[in-house]
């Protein structure tokens, strides 16, 4: 007999509720403030220049839509690969991935230098550019899995929603693909010329949606006074393990390649043994916290006694994700373009010299904002639509539970 | 319906002031005409405007009639205090109609508003 | 009743036709200025006498142009930069301007998602500031770190030079001296430095005076191992 999971939304505690929206509601209007300030006087006032062109903003978009298209891998298990222990986690990671798909654009669209003209990108593509094709690829996303997930949850539809997680996970390779390859393709910059780059956000992808879903199902659920059983836990929390160390397999590759070659190994050396805050940004944050430190923690005796560990590794994950970005997007800027390999150039326009960012606070608040946005939205969605599943013990969703 | 018709009045009666919005409509340049009937460039100017500007930019032909550059050489003359109002003025010739109605004009954050060679202030 | 015989309705229709497509042809041919696939304008620049000069081709571009500095050096537009390259072991020493390539093959161009930045069919690279929306890609896409962003509010604009904030904008080879002389034009750079070293002309023109000297004494792109083939070429780029 095919046992129905229930689903319904996160109805109790009105007033963590509410909080939650006033406090999301004013980040957000100061990240308003702060791209009118910048839309008003010019990008002058922020960090960026004409020597590092995609700053803060730009980091925490790409986090957000690298995580969107990776939240979505919970659905995909249970559509596509008929992991049914996920199945009543489908719904929620399907919401989670259109929120975090929209925070992510709104942050890049509002840093655009004429963010007026976002009718004009969306009626003028030129096919040859990579970024032409993400932004088809990001407003065909979100159609496809709102489709996928009204599918889940109207019944009538029930059937097509394996069709449609298939399309869905096909779909969001293709564009975590072609956000990587945003980067892969540009040849003029030694720390992104990269085929691999496209690949790598890929596995990215799946790291960081996964440890974001975790935090965010935990909170809610404690919120809302719901059980995960320890199956469901366990389960996601070793798969996240594999992700991670997949993540480190990528950057190992790519490193070691460029070491190689004697051409990228100046590069290399700044970015990997340099006396700047991109070598610790990399070993400290991305390695350290954001690899080997959650790595030990997932797998290691403390977790199965203690769920909080697991929760603090996927917060160190989504850290360690943002940092790893910052290294890719920032120091990749930061290393000069090299015009004449080998020698010592100089310049009224910063040729030759390493680059320097410092953030202002216009770009930290319109960056976190975004993250605002995502997180106001799934506040606001698991309230009105049902897709919390209503039973996460061992005894419904584990397919080979014995009463002891 | 007395209440409708209060109502009502209340918003006729900016109407009724409409044509009188007391706009500075500068003249155009002595001795010229403008390359379009009036009627024509009031509701066409637009379009005109960007199929020179296409011809101009990717095709690199710069003589065409319609061209912005030509527009400004005209239509923008001194003032009565002797100065080329430029786009930030409400005495600019495009700010004339664009205020009124309400259209903001993008135009003028990149190109020059007053004739080339001229200063806003002599 | 009229009925509309076949012969007379195909003869009528062609009539037509013709008719109202004949002044476009004929048009055609009397408005045949502007831009033509048979020339590629490019610039030979003599390193040779940079070291020691006062960088009059940048005062003369940025004049030209309009482009003025705010004392902000991080973000204001340099179209046109001198730069100096020194060997680290030989302690040999150059100097030369470099500005937009005007590459055959530009990156730039590639990867605009609104197909802002095009290339001309006579190769000149340019920015379309109309549909241009300020996304950056194209200065993370250039090798040689041509292009700029406009970072403030403009004003006071020269008339041949449209630029704004929020769009990005690079080095235009005097496009509208182009435009208006053709073969016969020189640049702002090429005007104004004192040892004549910047010629500009067309690379597609054996007979030119630039075709002529790339002949006799040949040149060199900078990262010509790129194979973007840029229409900029450089004599003395020995290091």
């Amino acid at each position: 007999m095919k046992k129905q999971t229930s689903f319904s939304q996160f109805s109790n505690n009105s007033f963590f509720y509410w909080s939650l929206l006033v406090l999301f509601g004013g980040i957000i209007l100061i990240g308003l403030l702060a791209v009118h300030q910048m839309e008003h006087h010019g990008h002058h006032i922020t960090g960026m220049s004409q020597q590092i062109v995609w700053g803060l903003p730009h980091v925490f978009a790409i986090f957000l839509i690298v995580a969107a298209s990776g939240a979505l891998n919970i659905s995909s298990m249970s559509s596509v690969f008929n992991r049914t222990h996920y199945k009543p986690l489908s719904r929620l990671s399907a919401m989670l991935s259109i929120c975090l798909l929209a925070g992510g654009l709104a942050v890049l669209v509002l840093d655009l230098g004429r963010p007026d003209r976002l009718i004009v990108a969306m009626t003028h593509y030129n096919f040859k550019s990579i970024f032409a094709w993400n932004i088809i690829l990001y407003n065909g996303f979100f159609a496809i899995v709102f489709v996928y997930i009204w599918m889940m949850m109207e019944q009538k539809m029930n059937k097509f929603s394996k069709l449609a997680g298939f399309f869905a996970f096909l779909w969001r390779l293709i564009l975590t693909t072609g956000t990587g390859s945003i980067f892969g393709f540009l040849f003029a910059r030694e720390a992104y010329d990269a085929a691999i780059m496209g690949p790598m956000f890929v596995i990215m992808s799946f790291s960081f949606g996964l440890a974001f879903f975790m935090l965010v199902m935990g909170l809610l659920y404690k919120l809302d006074g719901r059980q995960i059983g320890d199956y469901v836990f366990n389960k996601l929390r070793k798969l996240l393990g594999v992700f991670i160390a997949a993540v480190l397999y990528f950057v190992i590759v790519k490193h070691l390649t460029n070491l190689y070659a004697a051409e990228h190994t100046d590069m290399e050396y700044f970015m990997l043994f340099g006396d700047n805050i991109y070598t610790q940004l990399f070993w400290y944050g991305q390695v350290l916290l954001g690899g080997l430190l959650p790595l030990i923690m997932l797998y290691g005796p403390l977790c199965k006694k203690s769920r909080l560990t697991g929760y603090l590794a996927a917060f160190l994950v989504v850290l360690g994700g943002l940092i790893q970005i910052y290294v890719i997007v920032i120091g990749g800027q930061a290393y000069p373009l090299v015009l004449f390999p080998g020698m010592e150039v100089t310049s009224s326009f910063f040729d030759g010299t390493i680059n320097s960012y410092i953030p202002s606070k216009y770009e930290i608040a319109l960056g976190v904002s975004g993250v605002a946005i995502t997180l106001l939205a799934i506040v606001f969605a698991s309230r009105i639509l049902p897709v919390a599943a209503d039973n996460l013990s061992d005894e419904y969703v584990n397919p080979h539970f014995k009463k002891k | 319906m007395k209440n409708w018709l209060l109502l009502m009045s209340f918003f006729v009666s900016f109407a009724i002031h409409a044509d009188d919005n007391n706009s500075y409509l500068p003249k155009a340049k002595a001795g010229t005409k403008c390359v379009e009937d009036r009627q024509i460039m009031r509701t066409n100017h637009m379009d005109l405007i960007l199929h020179q500007r296409d011809k101009t930019m990717r095709d690199g032909k710069r003589d065409g009639r319609h061209s912005l550059k030509e527009c400004i050489n005209c239509h923008v003359t001194k003032n009565d205090k002797n100065e080329y109002p430029n786009i930030d003025s409400s005495q600019h010739f495009c700010n004339s109609c664009h205020t009124y109605v309400a259209v903001k004009t993008d135009c003028f954050s990149c190109h020059r508003s007053i004739p080339e060679n001229k200063q806003v202030k002599k | 009743m009229n009925k509309l015989n076949r012969r007379e309705f195909i003869k009528k229709t062609t009539n037509t036709a013709a008719i109202s497509i004949l002044p476009g042809v004929f048009l055609q041919t009397v408005n045949a200025k502007g831009a033509d696939v048979k020339n590629r304008w490019g610039m030979l620049i003599d390193t040779r006498g940079c070291g020691d000069c006062k960088n009059e081709c940048i005062t003369a571009c940025h004049s030209e142009h309009a482009v003025k500095s705010f004392d902000r050096p991080q973000t204001d537009s340099q179209w046109i930069r001198k730069v100096t390259v020194k060997n680290r072991k030989t302690s040999h020493t150059m100097a030369l301007p470099i500005m937009c390539q005007h590459c055959e093959k530009p990156a730039c161009v590639d990867v605009c998602p609104t197909g802002a930045s095009f290339k001309r069919v006579d190769g000149i690279v340019l920015v379309d500031r109309h549909i241009c929306i300020g996304c950056r890609y194209c200065m993370m896409a250039c090798p040689y770190k041509a292009r700029n962003f406009v970072h403030e509010n403009l004003s006071e604009q020269n008339t041949i030079s449209p630029r704004g904030k929020g769009t990005v904008e690079a080095c235009t080879m005097c496009v509208h001296r182009i435009d208006k002389d053709g073969a016969k034009a020189k640049t702002a750079c090429q005007q104004a430095c004192p040892k004549n070293s910047i010629i500009f002309g067309d690379l597609n023109d054996k007979n030119s005076g630039i075709s002529k000297k790339l002949k006799a004494m040949g040149a060199r792109q900078i990262r010509a191992d790129l194979n973007l083939n840029p229409a900029v070429l450089y004599q003395g780029l020995d290091l």
